[in-house]
């Protein structure tokens, strides 16, 4: 074996993307298609792929997939394919139409989106993300999704987090839900056609590789506990984030890791895993009971201004009785130029550091008062309170739901949390993993948003991959299949089928004290306190041995109620938890060894004098692709150099 | 505060199902509903009690996997979701009983989660558009006023929770398929399929059990997305439409 590296991991062979055709970056995806091989609509009927996931990748996938003539079996752990995470998101899609007229273009938003990830993506994805966004709203559109439109009929733009152009299309504050509503009915219409078959309350547990290729799955039906594989010629994981790592999250309850982590164990090379998006404007946390965090709009930014007390003693007091002058506008202190419309990982850091120094409001959790101020007082009084609500109203009702505070009248309490996750399986140009026919699409790949995603990048990504780039690049590799037919006494099938069958026994028969839950809270504040907003070498130190002793009490002191017969929500949590704790360590190994400060990753120990984040371009422009080596063993680094041909990297400074 | 609850137990469809008690004391007023009952499983297992199933996911009000009808009412006394209903709705000592969807199409898999795969093979007879993916024209192709892109997101907007069924003395699903069919029928590109999916919506809804609509209004009242009653008389009316062509295309 190779040196241990800090005593954690060993480097092993560069890995590079070897589909992305030279040439000028305009011409790539062109090149790729042509290139790619194409398979006879007569001959696509033998062949199968299997879908998991139904969120914007997976349904976009599975029904365009269908609609070419592939067989299809779509899973996903919810009840309705309609239901995955996907429906959440708020803020809108972005699309480089240029129907403002504003001078956008796929050049402005490859470019927005490369700076945006501040300089950790590959330029060949995010351009061809770019170039096939406009293609996205027309597919959209004549699926029936009702976007917003002006009096003439036209679609309405409107601008969002840190662009200087109006290419966000939106459906209200649920655009999420009416994206991902358009991708289902498309692919209820193939369930009808007989194309695709949807399985729902279906979880994968673990990934089926015959030969080296991806050839099937293993899973559970989470109603009757049966265990049942499925092969097919290639594999497409779509199953979202893993921010649920940090239990707090504004994530959906189910959101795991769990199926691109089984395919981490069995060969596909887990990228950039320590990138987390962290939101800056969600409701703060308020008791420990809570199971998860809400979002607020970023739209809210425009108007409202962020505050905390300047002194300490003032923060237990009423908001309203704090005269102008003991008020720190601190975003607009310490950034004059952009002030409360910082990017997203400043805006964060920033209300840790107020809260850290002590001027958080709000309730404490564990001693620490977790809230500062977004206040609509000026707004209110400049706008009026009728202009105020005509523009936030939902987002004011939202809140004071939740919080039984009106904002109207007294200033909303914000706080960061964990958003979203821009590290997932590695894969290349043509969203293939390093395991041969396994795909991975969505928030599950690594790919386009470097280490910060730029507001209303996400769903674009979901759907560019589902509708347009998975249906053409999976062709190329289907173009030799069907590959050897498997049955379920195959080794490689039975053992997988085993595996799957002994982890469940063992889960149930865990006679500990403690519920899953109790391990899952106890892992999130680690992680969020050590490989959270901000992290240094000591602490991610610290975490890992924290990480594993926890997980030692975790199978030693873990139990799980029920039968594994039927509807068994601690057991779901248990496969799920246990995949986390081997993730939250790999995430910390990642965060530490990369000693500089970029997007989602805040090292400490790299800043500028100013206190901002500082790039290490000389050591650090790649991407860190982790593989598996076996439990308790340490991973291997693989590097991808990121060679900037088209921009060049500067220092983002927002001044 | 104190809270009593009565809570509905039962192992599959074929089980008959019972009422279990339980107390929570200090129950937090600013807990919301589910979270409640997340207390409430984990006081469960520490008493070597099975938890008790309920479904939810995304505990923002917009994916609508939660839903249970409290106190007698579809996601209980405020209209919103399950998952967005607090406990400052009640009142310290309040007794609360909590009651899967009673729908004949939506059978209990378990305790208080039931089966709403009908709603999806409602869709499946025809809640979509048939475009295939990758050549769709431009998106400006085709305008569209706003008043018509708003009346349609309004419908638009409904998340299959199914409590408009469960709220429905005959177990209706007619407010779901409705918001659907006007959803797409409201708009240029939902037309040509206008005729024949309300049509072959309906009558999946028929097989798979639900019952019909005789105007109760129950539905709307308690629909946490306020689909509009109105929708289903306009639906009334897209169905009437499509009877009267299909007449005149058999007599022509
Ligand atoms: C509150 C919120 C607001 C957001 N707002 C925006 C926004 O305005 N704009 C934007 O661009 N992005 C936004 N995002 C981010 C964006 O919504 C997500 O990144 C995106 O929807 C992910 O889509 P996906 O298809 O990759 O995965 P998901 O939608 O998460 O779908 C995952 C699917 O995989 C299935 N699955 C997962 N694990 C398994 C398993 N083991 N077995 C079987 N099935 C499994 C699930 O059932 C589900 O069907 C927001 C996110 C949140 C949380
Ligand atoms: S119409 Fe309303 S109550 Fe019925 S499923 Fe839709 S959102 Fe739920
Ligand atoms: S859990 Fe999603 S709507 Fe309640």
């Amino acid at each position: 074996m190779t040196e241990l590296i800090q005593g954690l991991y060993t480097e092993g062979e560069p890995i590079a993307d070897t589909k992305a055709p030279d040439g000028p970056l305009a011409d790539k995806w062109n090149t790729r298609k042509f290139n790619a091989r194409l398979v006879n609509p007569a001959n696509r009927r033998k062949m199968s792929v299997i879908v998991v996931g139904s969120g914007l990748a997976g349904a976009a996938a599975a029904a365009s997939l269908g609609e070419m003539g592939y067989p299809v079996k779509v899973f996903y752990y919810q009840d309705s394919a309609r239901r995955a995470h996907s429906i959440a998101a708020q803020g809108g899609i972005n699309a480089a139409k240029n129907y403002k007229n504003d001078n956008d273009s796929t050049y402005r938003l490859f470019y927005d989106t490369i700076k945006g990830g501040d300089y950790r993506a590959r330029e060949s994805n995010v351009y061809r993300l770019a170039e096939v966004s406009a293609n996205i709203i027309d597919q959209c559109v004549a699926q029936g999704v009702p976007f917003a439109r002006e009096y003439g009929g036209y679609l309405d733009n409107r601008s969002f987090g840190g662009v200087q152009v109006s290419r966000t299309f939106y459906a209200r504050g649920q655009t999420g839900q009416q994206l991902l509503i358009g991708a289902y009915q498309a692919l209820m219409r193939q369930v009808a056609a007989g194309t695709v078959k949807a399985y729902d309350r279906h979880e994968m547990m673990e990934l089926i590789v015959k030969d080296g290729r991806a050839r099937g799955i293993v899973t559970r039906d989470m109603v009757s506990g049966q265990i049942e594989t499925f092969v097919a010629d290639a594999v497409v994981l779509a199953t979202g984030g893993y921010g649920n790592v940090f239990f707090l999250s504004t994530n959906a309850m189910g959101c795991n890791a769990s199926a691109i982590w089984r395919a981490h164990r069995k060969g596909a090379y887990f990228a950039n895993p320590c990138y987390t998006q962290i939101h800056p404007t969600c409701i703060p946390q308020h008791g420990d009971y809570q199971s998860k965090l809400t979002l607020m709009s970023e739209s809210l930014r425009n108007d409202g201004r962020i505050w905390v007390p300047k002194k300490k003693e003032d923060c237990k007091k009423d908001p309203r009785d704090i005269p102008e002058e003991d008020r720190d506008y601190y975003l607009e202190r310490i950034y004059p130029a952009f002030g409360n419309l910082v990017p997203r990982d400043i805006a964060s850091r920033q209300a840790k550091n107020m809260c850290d120094e002590g001027r958080g409001v709000g309730p404490e959790i564990d001693g620490v008062a977790r809230g500062v101020y977004l206040d609509f007082a000026d707004a209110i009084q400049r706008m009026g309170r009728e202009a105020v609500s005509a523009k936030y109203g939902n987002l004011f009702d939202m809140y004071k739901r939740i919080t039984d505070d009106d904002p109207y009248e007294v200033p909303m309490r914000i706080y960061p949390a964990v958003h979203y996750t821009m590290g997932g399986l590695w894969v290349d140009y043509d969203l293939e993993s390093t395991i041969p026919g396994l795909y991975v699409t969505g928030e599950a790949n690594f790919s386009d948003h470097g280490a910060n995603r730029l507001g209303a990048s996400a769903l674009m990504q979901g759907l560019a991959d589902g509708y347009f780039v998975l249906p053409n690049t999976i062709n190329d590799y289907l173009a030799d299949a069907p590959f050897e037919s498997l049955d379920a006494a195959d080794p490689a099938v039975a053992e997988a089928r085993q595996n799957v069958e002994e982890r469940v026994g063992t889960f149930m028969n865990m006679k500990g004290t403690h519920s899953v839950d109790y391990f899952h809270k106890k892992l999130g504040s680690i992680m969020w306190e050590r490989c959270g907003m901000e992290r240094t070498a000591e602490g991610l130190r610290k975490a890992v041995g924290e990480i594993r002793e926890l997980h030692e009490q975790f199978w030693r002191d873990a139990r799980v109620p029920g039968s594994a017969k039927d509807l068994n929500n601690s057991l779901e949590k248990a496969g799920r938890v246990a995949d986390f704790f081997e993730l939250a360590e790999l995430m910390c190994i990642d965060a530490l060894h990369r000693e500089e400060s970029c997007g989602g990753h805040f090292r400490a120990e790299s800043q500028t004098p100013e206190g901002e984040a500082l790039r290490h371009d000389d050591r650090f422009a790649y991407v860190a692709a982790w593989e598996w080596t076996g439990e308790s063993q340490p991973p291997v680094l693989h590097k991808e150099d990121l060679n900037y041909q088209f921009v060049h990297m500067t220092q983002r400074s927002y001044k | 505060m104190r809270i009593n609850l009565e809570y509905w137990r039962q192992n599959g469809p074929d089980d008959p199902g019972h009422f279990e008690k339980r107390t929570l004391e200090n129950v937090d007023d600013h807990a919301s509903f589910l979270e409640m009952l997340d207390v409430l499983n984990e006081e469960l297992f520490a008493a070597g009690e099975e938890p008790v199933a309920f479904d939810s996911d995304c505990r923002e009000g917009i994916c609508g996997m939660c839903g249970l009808v409290i106190n007698g009412d579809p996601h209980g006394p405020e209209r919103t979701t399950t998952c967005q209903l607090h406990m400052r709705s009640f009142k310290d000592g309040d007794t609360i009983t909590i009651e899967p969807w009673r729908v004949a199409a939506f059978p209990v898999i378990k305790d208080l989660a039931v089966d709403r795969s009908a709603l999806d093979r409602i869709v499946q007879a025809g809640g979509y558009i048939s475009v295939n993916t990758g050549a769709a024209p431009d998106a400006h192709s085709q305008l569209v006023p706003k008043a018509n892109a708003d009346r349609a997101f309004e419908a638009a907007a409904c998340i299959g929770c199914g409590a408009c069924a469960a709220a429905c003395p005959n177990g209706s699903a007619m407010l779901f398929t409705s918001a659907k069919v006007m959803h797409l029928g409201l708009l240029p590109q939902g037309e040509p399929e206008r005729r024949d999916r309300v049509v072959n919506m309906l009558v999946q809804q028929d097989e798979e059990g639900f019952g019909g609509c005789t105007n109760t209004g129950a539905c709307a009242s308690v629909c946490p997305k306020e689909i509009p009653f109105e929708l289903i008389s306009l639906l009334n009316r897209e169905l009437i439409r499509s009877m009267h062509h299909k007449a005149r295309q058999r007599s022509a």
